[in-house]
């Protein structure tokens, strides 16, 4: 069952990421970003951490793509024209991204001692979750709130109309 | 059937999508030309990470592995908050979203 599950939501996740690529409208892009962080929140159940995959549906699913597809409607964002990246990042970008892929993928294909993920293996409760979150690490999560609030006034002031200011000035 | 519903994953399967999703991330962050989609090509790179995370956490049964994802996604909320109303002020000042046409610092 579990081998079932991976390969279903490993190929949504794929399929969506693949999708982002090849989709040329912003909003479509979004959509199937969506399609990746939910069939992600999937695999974190699956992998026993039932509170990320409810935060990541909750979070990234909800708020933070609800947010894009209010910019890109908001912009009137329309269809991007393909220009295959710049000099640089033919040159340079792609050769990259394969070497890392290249190299990541040798070295967790030769690790010793990864073991096998099972539907009994068990899930991380909220609560163990909660304890050393808010016992031994309480200091980072209230920084974190303090990080939010900046996040919130550095939004209101970035987007914020100053009324006389015309585009292209 | 019984042992198709019993079958388990290899961890390494788990790391080789995270892999493989941090690079489609890349991939997307160098072609796009839409500042938002571009945006969008790294909110996929911090995902395919945050899945490496949640597997190692499962791998060592350390919760705090879990808790750095957490703390990932508080950052990466933030950060898209941030991010988009400067694509809005960008906007607004510049009227595109080509990232070939905002150059102004380019030599």
């Amino acid at each position: 069952m579990h081998l079932i599950l991976f390969i279903l939501f490993a190929g949504f996740c794929l399929g969506g990421a693949i999708n982002l690529l090849l989709q040329s409208h912003p909003i479509s892009s979004a959509l199937s970003l969506i399609v990746v962080m939910t069939s992600l929140a999937v695999l974190y159940l699956l992998l026993g951490a039932e509170f990320l995959a409810i935060a990541q549906i909750i979070v990234y699913a909800g708020a933070i793509m609800v947010l894009f597809t209010f910019v890109v409607m908001l912009l009137n964002a329309g269809r991007e024209d393909r220009t295959m990246g710049s000099r640089t990042a033919r040159s340079v970008g792609f050769p990259a991204v394969v070497v890392i892929l290249g190299v990541i993928a040798t070295v967790i294909l030769r690790a010793q001692g990864l073991g096998m993920a099972g539907l009994q293996d068990g899930i991380t409760s909220t609560e163990d979750l909660s304890r050393i979150l808010f016992t031994e690490l309480l200091l980072p999560f209230e920084v974190t709130s303090v990080l939010i609030l900046i996040a919130i006034l550095g939004a209101v002031a970035l987007a914020r109309n100053d009324g006389e200011r015309k585009p292209g000035q | 059937m019984s042992s198709l519903l019993t079958q388990e994953v290899p961890v390494s399967w788990y790391l080789l999508l995270s892999a493989v999703l941090f690079s489609l991330g890349v991939i997307g962050f160098l072609i796009k030309r839409n500042l938002i989609t571009v945006f969008m090509s790294i909110e996929l790179m911090l995902n395919g990470v945050n899945l490496s995370f949640v597997t190692f956490a499962h791998q060592w049964h350390a919760v705090k592995g879990q808790i750095f994802v957490f703390f990932v996604m508080m950052v990466a909320a933030a950060e898209a908050a941030v991010g988009l109303a400067i694509i809005i002020a960008v906007f607004r000042a510049r009227a595109t979203l080509a990232v070939d046409r905002i150059d102004l610092m380019k030599l």
